[in-house]
């Protein structure tokens, strides 16, 4: 996967208060675990899993998603090889599930980002109701997107890799049209 | 647009990332290869569809993508209460039935509005 092109590849956008970029690669993992497996994870993930609904935590290179009651999504840096280290918790009940390849992510930052992410999401993205660090499944127009907030004005947004031309022309709609 | 509160994600969030999955609280027989064509049919095709009370099944589906149950008065759309699945039907007091009702037959959905400055 060493000469893998990247869908948004060299596009770029800025403007007045906002700039949206794709990022590049990522490891991506998919984790469904119950209780049982915590304590083994958490120690292969080198952080604590959050738990309650809406939250992520941070540490080091590598970000865990609460995504629903028993699912997570594992962001860090490309080629960190977890998939490996999750191989050799045999004994547990979990799933890890590569999908570092379905994702495209796009940073959207600017003292408008939030008005941009609006035309097309739903949710209440204020910071009293999505503060720093808050994440969550939700949609930006007709697509699936994950939203983490990774700064007051900074934004993380996780889309398919199919949907990542619309999501992203969608964007730049709305960032031209502020 | 509608707000849905999640049971699982603990707030309200917005109908977009929901989707309606038909009755709650129907049952899968455990004896399904005995039972008859007849009560076969009861269970998978026969809903009540009531007009009123309704107690529904839906998805958190671009959210935490948990299946949870709600009840819902299917004339003025609103929800009387979410529930996680599993859980039983809750006991609905009359007053919180009665803040979901539609208006009555004959009124209008608003006030209508007379501007004085027509009324030369």
């Amino acid at each position: 996967m060493a000469n893998l092109e990247l869908p948004l590849q060299s596009r770029m956008f800025a403007n007045d208060g906002i700039a949206i970029a794709p990022i590049g690669s990522l490891e991506r993992v998919s984790l469904r675990a119950d209780d049982s497996a915590f304590a083994s994870i958490e120690k292969v993930l080198g952080l604590t899993l959050p738990k309650k609904p809406k939250t992520s935590v941070t540490k080091d290179d590598r970000t865990a998603l609460w995504i629903g009651p028993d699912e997570w999504l594992i962001l860090g840096q490309d080629n960190a090889s977890l998939m490996q280290a999750f191989g050799k918790l045999r004994s547990q009940k979990f799933s890890a599930v590569d999908v570092s390849h379905r994702n495209c992510a796009i940073q959207i930052s600017g003292e408008n980002a939030v008005m941009v992410l609006n035309t097309g999401c739903p949710q209440d993205l204020s910071l009293k109701a999505f503060p720093v660090g808050a994440c969550s499944r939700t949609v930006y127009a007709k697509a699936e997107i994950i939203l983490l907030r990774t700064g007051e004005n900074e934004f993380h947004l996780e889309c398919w890799r199919s949907f990542s031309d619309y999501v992203w022309k969608f964007l730049l709609d709305s960032a031209t049209s502020l | 647009m509608l707000l849905i509160h999640c049971p699982y994600c603990e707030e309200d969030r917005p109908e977009l990332e929901f989707h309606g999955a038909g009755e709650a609280h129907m049952e899968r027989p455990k004896n399904m290869g005995d039972i008859s064509p007849e009560d076969f049919e009861k269970f998978f095709f026969i809903r009540e569809n009531r007009k009123g009370l309704v107690f529904e099944r839906w998805r958190h589906l671009h959210g935490c993508g948990r299946f949870f149950n709600a009840a819902r008065h299917s004339v003025s759309d609103k929800f009387i209460c979410t529930y996680k699945a599993g859980e039983p039907k809750p006991e609905l007091s009359d007053e919180q039935i009665a803040a979901v009702l539609p208006p009555a037959k004959g009124t209008p959905a608003n006030e209508p509005i007379v501007s004085k400055g027509d009324a030369k």
